[in-house]
């Protein structure tokens, strides 16, 4: 822009033009250079990650992925149950915070009365400035009593014929680690999608109902379809929150290498793993099996994003309107 | 309480005689470097942290000598003594071999207090009568073959006590802790099919049970869950009164947990008079003896290339084991090293060395 304008000054551009463009070059370098910290952040943490499990990839190749064993006493290493222990909380926790948080926020943008919206809306974000121990405690202390005595009894005496619904009921388990989970997540889809529906133009909703439709036509044909792409911004970044909440998710989920059809036995997550045994290990193989689940980790949740922006863009080139966010 | 303040007094005066001492036995080149030491660092085992903060702090108000300790967890304590980032490390699990050849042999395992881990148990039909167990039943419970509360082998132990017919859950530590590698070095001991199946570690394949963070997480879900059985650190049960187990030893005893049961376990050790010290106490058989206890140990460089830091540290070591630092263990619930095990380190502690030659005193 700057260099155009000059450009087009041809022989002596007034001198305050002149100055103008020093000063926006030198903006635009101080941006560039905050924008390529990013992606330098980015390639540190890789390399850092491949050089610390070295070791690990060395001895267990990637059979390290499929392979169950997690055994630091004969040093052999697999992440298997910890991969699908994370990616099945955090589907868990998706399946049940986001359609409670599109609900809330579907209300809130257009059934709440005008004197709800604003202060249930900051109570919600509030939810998200909670630090995930107190969400850990609370489960412990609160909600796990809670699921054992009640929920996960009824669940099981109505769901009981299903794998998923069977075997003793201890409190910590997948189950309870994934409604931490939704609850943790909960703010974030929900506040992000509110500001969604906010953004969708009253011209289109006007238009809808103008036609005939009633709200619950309004909502389901107007106004979400509009917001689509901004709605799964939000659950991506949900789904981020999910995958790489480490403190809540190990008080809750029983630390199990396992894997198990029933959610109410105990699993165990990436993150949790890290953190339970980065502390205290000692031999080199455990430290470097320890950096190759981060670096699984990493892996799982570039793959989990790239899949979401892919579907983005399905969803956006399929010709819905709003398709930026 | 008054008869420790007096001890502590003692032996605040005698440190700057100590310095002194150390100062004029190492010849006029080096008199002023060993004071010119502003402070020493160190760092690993989270589980002596409390005791060690006392300690350093203790040691700071009567020498002016500040140490700073980072409780980071024996592993990264090991590396970073390793490495030679700190003048000390400090751990619950003694180096390997290996580890010790990785510093060319140039470490000593000095032992500062010692630790034990209770079994507690949440069986609400038992009311006051206490539990006892012994190592077999133990290592067979958490292998998951006792799988019911009122399992014969259990009765046996236990004749007269009402057990429920409850299924057992286990409770472990998820975190890699010294706690769980006390308990499971001493399930080692006494179970070979604990040892080939399982072995000793902070970190471990449970073969059944679930995880809970810290001391704190299995209390909790020991508390919540009737008929569940974990292992806390002594400590920790004394203070939140905990109901736990006896343990038979060794010799067959029942042994309640107790400082004094615990210490009594370190008595019992045959030492070797050119002991490492790295040497485990679990399954000790004295009389009296608690099963599940050991040390834990501060590393130090047997032979310190810095003079002034050797000397530093070797004057630091002979107030820690003093009775009037041993008291303060005992205060805050560690239980104190036991008087013969006291006089093995303190001739280990004389034959420091610094740079090549023995440091003065």
């Amino acid at each position: 822009m700057a260099e155009s304008l000059t450009g087009e000054a041809l022989v002596s551009p007034p001198r305050s033009l002149v100055r103008a463009s020093y000063g926006d070059r030198i903006f635009k370098g101080l941006l560039t250079l905050a924008a390529l910290a990013i992606p330098l952040l980015l390639g540190f943490l890789f390399i850092e990650l491949v050089s610390g499990s070295r070791l690990a990839i060395a001895r267990f190749g990637f059979g390290f992925i499929t392979r169950s064993t997690w055994n630091p006493v004969t040093e052999e290493f697999g992440a298997f149950p910890l991969i699908v222990g994370t990616l099945l909380s955090s589907f868990l926790a998706l399946l049940m915070a986001v359609p409670l948080s599109l609900g809330v926020a579907i209300y809130l943008t257009e059934f709440a009365p005008m004197l709800v919206r604003k202060p249930a809306a900051f109570l919600i974000e509030l939810l998200a400035a909670i630090p995930s121990v107190v969400y850990g405690l609370w489960g412990i202390f609160v909600l796990i009593p809670i699921l054992r005595q009640t929920v996960f009894p009824f669940l099981q005496s109505l769901l009981g014929f299903l794998p998923f619904f069977q075997g003793t009921i201890y409190g910590p388990s997948m189950l309870s680690a994934s409604i931490i989970l939704a609850i943790m997540v909960m703010p974030y889809i929900m506040s992000v999608s509110r500001e969604v529906l906010l953004a969708v133009p009253s011209s289109q909703r006007e238009a809808a109902l103008a036609l005939g439709a009633t709200r619950w036509e309004a909502v389901t044909s107007a106004i979400v379809p509009y917001a689509r792409s901004g709605i799964i911004g939000a659950i991506i970044l949900g789904l981020g929150r999910a995958l790489g909440e480490t403190m809540a998710v190990t008080m809750l989920i029983g630390n199990r290498h396992a894997i198990s059809a029933s959610l109410f036995a105990p699993s165990y997550t990436m993150a949790a793993a890290i953190a339970n045994e980065f502390a205290e290990a000692v031999a080199d193989i455990h430290l470097s099996a320890l950096a190759y689940v981060a670096l699984v980790l990493f892996g799982v949740t570039v793959l989990v994003n790239a899949g979401a922006r892919v579907l983005i863009w399905r969803v956006t080139k399929r010709g819905v309107p709003g398709g930026h966010l | 309480m008054r008869q420790h303040a007096r001890a502590r007094r003692g032996w605040v005066t005698s440190i700057p005689l100590a310095i002194a001492i150390a100062a004029s036995g190492c010849g006029s080149g080096e008199a002023g470097s060993a004071a010119a030491v502003s402070g020493l660092t160190g760092a690993g085992a989270t589980f002596p942290n409390p005791i060690y903060t006392r300690w350093f702090d203790e040691y700071y108000r009567a020498t002016g000598l500040q140490i700073n300790y980072q409780s980071i967890g024996s592993g990264g304590g090991i590396r970073q003594f390793t490495e030679g980032t700190v003048d000390f490390g400090a751990t619950d699990e003694p180096m390997q071999d290996e580890e010790m050849a990785a510093v060319g042999g140039n470490v000593l395992h000095i032992p500062t207090v010692i630790g034990a881990v209770v079994l507690t148990y949440n069986l609400p039909s038992l009311g006051e009568t206490p539990l006892t167990l012994d190592g077999q039943t133990i290592a067979d419970m958490f292998l998951g073959r006792v799988t019911r509360w009122n399992d014969r082998r259990i009765s046996a132990l236990n004749p007269g006590v009402g057990l429920p017919d409850a299924e057992v859950v286990l409770v472990y530590r998820s975190d890699g802790s010294g706690t769980s590698f006390i308990f499971t070095d001493y399930l080692s001991k006494v179970s070979p099919d604990w040892k080939n199946e399982v072995g000793a570690g902070k970190s471990l394949q449970w073969p059944a049970g679930i995880g809970a963070k810290g001391n704190e997480g299995v209390t909790q879900q020991v508390k919540q869950l009737e008929g569940s059985i974990g292992y806390v650190e002594l400590i920790y049960a004394l203070s939140n009164r905990l109901a736990y187990a006896a343990v038979r030893n060794k010799s067959g005893e029942a042994v309640v947990p107790s400082l004094a049961s615990a210490s009594a376990a370190a008595a019992g050790v045959d030492w070797a008079a050119d002991t490492d010290f790295r040497v485990s106490i679990t399954d000790a058989s004295g009389p009296g003896a608690y099963p599940i206890a050991s040390f834990t140990w501060l590393l130090i460089k047997q032979d310190n290339p810095d003079p002034a830091k050797g000397a530093a540290i070797k004057q630091f070591l002979e107030w820690m084991v003093s009775p009037a630092a041993q008291n303060i263990a005992s205060e805050l619930g560690y239980a104190p090293l036991p008087v013969p095990v006291v006089d093995l380190v303190s001739q280990r502690i004389a034959g420091l060395q610094a740079a090549g030659s023995a440091i003065g005193g």
